[in-house]
């Protein structure tokens, strides 16, 4: 089984920090935003993300957490899991530009949650997906605003994105099937 | 979890696990939007032997509210009017395709046997048997001491060192049955106050003490004092004299409400008999849980129905999606 | 004429059968011979031309076991049991004779139903069958019942019960003791004091506290046999106690018979093995009046039975349909069958724990029974001259009690799964057999 590294620590920063100019860009300016990350690495990333954006702007972006587990469509066909708690920073987000945040975008099912979960919750005016790794192998249309490494891969193929809030360490690597 | 049958067996990580997904259910209940779609295209059949409005409405929020399908069956009949047996009630809701079963019932018992008879497939919740137990009632107790205590910094704290007295008919309770295993369970300790004749002749093997005196208990100064329902058949059974001097020796009075420490509270799991075994200034005061027992109620049992129902079921289709992927 | 003589007259296979190398009562081992429905010869080495051999060696032999204590539901409740099919289960069990509890529908209270009981038990053939009578009308506890009458009967009734309830008005007991005197007849009380017992469940105790049934106290056994040994004692009569179940009752009848009271005491197998901790997953399987109960009684009534103080083992036996047991436990009718499982549950409980003898198995289980219930013909030694009524029993083998080995019409044994010890390979009724190596037969003394 063979691992390779795709981004080294390095790497992510740099990456995040194009993504919050990115940001910054097409929204204009910081107005209305509103970064929420979907647990757990998500959630770390938004948080970079969100000091990003206030350091380069000057103005202070809410950020919170958005947990899916509620609303995925494939709970039964995996053992239950507790869900995270989300976060909603005090303004809501009726009217904001959210910008979820996740650390792998694969199938897009969790994104697809995700939307659901925001109309329970309020009307964004806007809702755009920034990832830090977009694999490919997408089962519903679903498509990331903001992209941190674009990483062709065999559905066999693991992704692991370690973040140092979580893990510790920091790095994404990419491991092969079984030969 | 297959089934919530108890307390008594129930882990304390199983405990904690539920207590915790109930606060995510209850911060959902504050949204605008308070429906979930986790349970869509479940269906939760309420299957109450007993009268309870209460209870089985609760069931039916929480079901409703993670968007089961609920179905309701009322099957009062006693031993007399020969209704159809329990076996036969089972297979018919196995036949309509339950995925949970909450059963309340008069008989101890009931809902082990339906669970393990064979006769039908589905999660089983049981929403009080008999005299026996009342699961989703002592962790929505547990639940409720828990946010009153420790508010936003409740999940993944357990009740350790929390005085926890219960007042009443324990005998013939289930619910205090069910808070004396899940109390001691989460670390709190537990005191019980009855007259004699309404503590069972041995609970020596109990982990909770025993004594008869309401004004002792409360001079102890415990962090919360839960008041049992007296049902006033019992006196008829020579359990106690009057109305009047169980009140008396056993009831809430407003003045046994003035020792109490302020920081205490009063619960009930209703429906109280106001006057009798809790004053109308203890039950109205702001040290009443009695309405936040109600609201925590739906929680803990949407919490409840979420593990019983969603994930995979023994012998479903292995996991193909990683955990980290989306 | 005994119910023995009927046997032989109405089912002439007797056969003529040369046991060989069977464990004797004396001790050691020995042959018997087996002619015209009694014994001809026994021990030592013997040989009879014609006689069907059987090799008995390991096998104890035992005079055929007699049940004072077995319910055949007939008539009135013939979907729980019949006469025949619950003689056949006794046959299974190495019994020969089996007395019939009078809680049936019409309840046996007059000489018309025991007779008729009598009469099915006859036809039957597989067991004597010998009716007891109720000691109230309709077992009420309001009114004597025509004892005299059932006991001038052709069923010749001795035994008086209204099993299942307990006689508990002290004035109709005072003289249900007495009145009995005039024909040696016995009362066998079903002692539960029912003002202490409403809606009780299971034995009250820790047990009981936690899983929320309802309690059954011991007080409530043991209050009514102290009353009731003492007015026997003032009375002068014989008193017999049904299912003794707990330590206290033991202590009384120890305390009852050093005084000199005539009282004799049953104790059921179950009550020698069970407790309550198995009520735990509420299986009604468990359930049962008087209830399973403490670890503590259960060695107090062993000692008890090796010592005397309780004089013999009834079974109870007790058959219900499953829809009675396959509900919750509050629903669940009380009873268990015991017939076929007696004599392997007592070898576990107490002759493989050196409490009993195999002669003392003898005592316990034929002798005293017939003796207390005063039938002849019965519990009679293994000798020449008596009656031919035995089983052959191998204590060896260790099976699983399956329902294979239940031979009545019900299934409610709280022993199915369980490893017991034992096997009957023969039992001869009077001559006539009715278990052939291991096999019950289908008709008594025919065999294919």
């Amino acid at each position: 089984m063979s691992t390779r590294t795709v981004l080294h620590e390095a790497d992510i920063a740099r990456a995040l920090t194009r993504i919050s100019h990115e940001i910054l860009e097409s929204n204009r300016g910081p107005d209305g935003l509103v970064i929420l990350g979907i647990p757990t690495r998500g959630v770390a990333l938004a948080n970079r993300i969100a000091t990003l954006i206030s350091e380069f702007s000057g103005t202070v972006v809410p950020v919170g957490a958005l947990d899916v587990t509620m609303y995925r469509d494939d709970l039964h066909r995996n053992p239950t899991r507790a869900p995270q708690p989300t976060s909603i920073p005090a303004g809501g987000i009726d009217g904001a530009v959210v910008v979820l945040v996740d650390d792998v975008l694969f199938s897009g099912r969790s994104i697809r949650a995700a939307l659901d979960a925001i109309q329970d919750i309020g009307r964004p005016a806007a809702v755009r997906l920034a990832t830090l790794v977009d694999r490919g192998h997408r089962q519903l249309p679903i498509r990331p605003d903001f992209v941190g490494k674009n990483l062709p891969s065999s559905s066999d193929e693991r992704v692991n994105v370690r973040l140092a809030e979580v893990d510790g360490e920091e790095f994404v690597t990419i491991q092969g099937a079984d030969s | 979890m297959r089934h919530l049958l108890d307390t008594k067996t129930l882990s304390r990580a199983d405990a904690l696990e539920i207590l915790d997904v109930a606060e995510d259910m209850a911060d959902t209940q504050q949204r605008e939007v308070k429906k979930l779609p986790t349970l869509r295209g479940k269906t939760v059949v309420n299957l109450f032997f007993e009268d309870s409005t209460r209870t089985r409405i609760s069931f039916e929020a929480a079901a409703k509210r993670l968007s089961a399908d609920v179905i309701n069956f009322s099957a009062k009949g006693s031993s007399l009017s020969k209704g159809e047996s329990l076996q036969d009630t089972a297979q018919t809701l196995q036949a309509m395709g339950a995925d949970a079963v909450v059963i309340r019932h008069g008989a101890s018992g009931a809902s082990r046997t339906l669970a393990t008879s064979g006769w039908i497939t589905a999660g089983v919740v049981n929403a009080g048997d008999g005299t026996h137990e009342h699961p989703t009632q002592a962790l929505l107790d547990a639940f409720t001491i828990r946010k009153r205590r420790f508010g936003g910094g409740s999940r993944g704290r357990d009740l350790s060192g929390v005085k926890v007295t219960i007042v009443g008919d324990i005998l013939h309770s289930r619910v205090a049955r069910s808070n004396v295993w899940l109390l001691d369970t989460l670390g709190a300790e537990v005191t019980l106050v009855a007259p004699p004749t309404l503590v069972p002749q041995d609970v020596s093997a109990w982990p909770a003490r025993v004594i008869f005196d309401l004004d002792d208990a409360v001079a102890a100064e415990p962090d919360a004092l839960m008041v049992l329902r007296i049902q006033l058949e019992r006196m008829n059974a020579a359990y106690f004299p009057t109305e009047r001097e169980y009140s008396r020796r056993w009831g809430l009075d407003a003045r046994r409400l003035e020792v109490l420490p302020p920081g205490s509270m009063v619960m009930h799991p209703g429906p109280m008999n106001r006057g009798l075994e809790i004053s109308a200034e203890a039950a109205d005061s702001p040290r009443s849980t009695v309405l936040d027992q109600v609201t925590n109620g739906v929680s803990v049992r949407m919490a409840v129905l979420y593990l019983l129902l969603a994930g995979e079921r023994a012998g479903g289709p292995a996991n193909d999606e990683r955990e980290d992927a989306s | 004429m005994t119910a023995l003589d009927s046997a032989s007259h109405r089912n002439p296979r007797t056969e003529t059968l040369l046991i060989r190398g069977a464990r004797l009562e004396g001790g050691g081992t020995g042959d018997l011979l087996v002619q015209d429905g009694v014994i001809a010869a026994s021990g030592g080495t013997l040989s009879r031309a014609g006689a069907t051999v059987i090799d008995a060696e390991g096998l104890v032999a035992l005079p055929g076991l007699v049940d004072l204590h077995t319910h055949l539901r007939e008539p009135g409740y013939e979907a729980s049991e019949t006469v025949l099919t619950g003689s056949r289960a006794a046959a299974a069990g190495g019994y020969t004779a089996v007395f019939a509890m009078p809680n049936t529908s019409p309840v046996a209270d007059t000489a018309g139903v025991v007779e008729q009981v009598l009469a099915l038990g006859e036809a039957a053939g597989f067991a004597t069958v010998q009716p007891i009578g109720a000691v109230t009308v309709g077992q009420q506890g309001e009114r004597l019942a025509e004892l005299g009458t059932m006991a001038d009967s052709r069923a010749q009734v001795r035994v008086f019960s209204d099993d299942g309830s307990c006689v508990w008005d002290p004035l109709i007991m005072r003289r249900a003791l007495e009145y009995v005197k005039a024909f040696d007849g016995v009362i066998a009380q079903h002692a539960q004091d029912p003002r202490l017992t409403e809606g009780a469940q299971m034995n009250e105790g820790a047990v009981s506290a936690e899983l929320g049934l309802a309690g059954w106290p011991a007080v409530a056994e043991e209050s009514i046999i102290a009353r009731d040994v003492l007015l026997a004692e003032h009375v002068g009569s014989r008193l017999h106690v049904c299912h003794l179940s707990t330590a206290g009752s033991v202590d009384i009848i120890r305390w009852a018979k050093r005084r000199g009271v005539n009282v004799t005491a049953e104790v059921t197998p179950h009550h020698l093995l069970l407790t309550d901790e198995l009520a735990r997953d509420y299986d009604a399987s468990f359930k049962v009046n008087p209830p399973l109960r403490r670890e503590e009684d259960v060695r107090a009534v062993r000692r008890g039975l090796a010592d005397g103080t309780i004089d013999i083992v009834a079974t109870d036996h007790a058959p219900h349909p499953a829809e009675a047991k396959a509900c919750e436990w509050q629903t669940a009718a009380n009873g268990m069958v015991g017939l076929e499982s007696a004599l392997r549950v007592v070898q576990l409980a107490m002759v493989d724990t050196g409490m009993l003898s195999w002669p003392d198995v003898a005592r316990v289980m034929s002798r005293t029974p017939a003796r207390i219930g005063r039938l002849r013909g019965h519990g009679t030694p293994l000798a020449t001259g008596e009656a031919a009524s035995l089983t052959l029993y191998d204590p060896a083998p260790t099976r699983t009690f399956s329902k294979e080995d239940l031979h009545g019409r019900s299934r409610n044994s709280p022993y199915l799964g369980r490893e017991l010890p034992g096997e009957v390979r023969w039992t001869v009724y009077g001559g006539v057999v009715t278990v052939a190596d291991g096999a019950l037969l289908d008709a008594p003394g025919v065999r294919a």
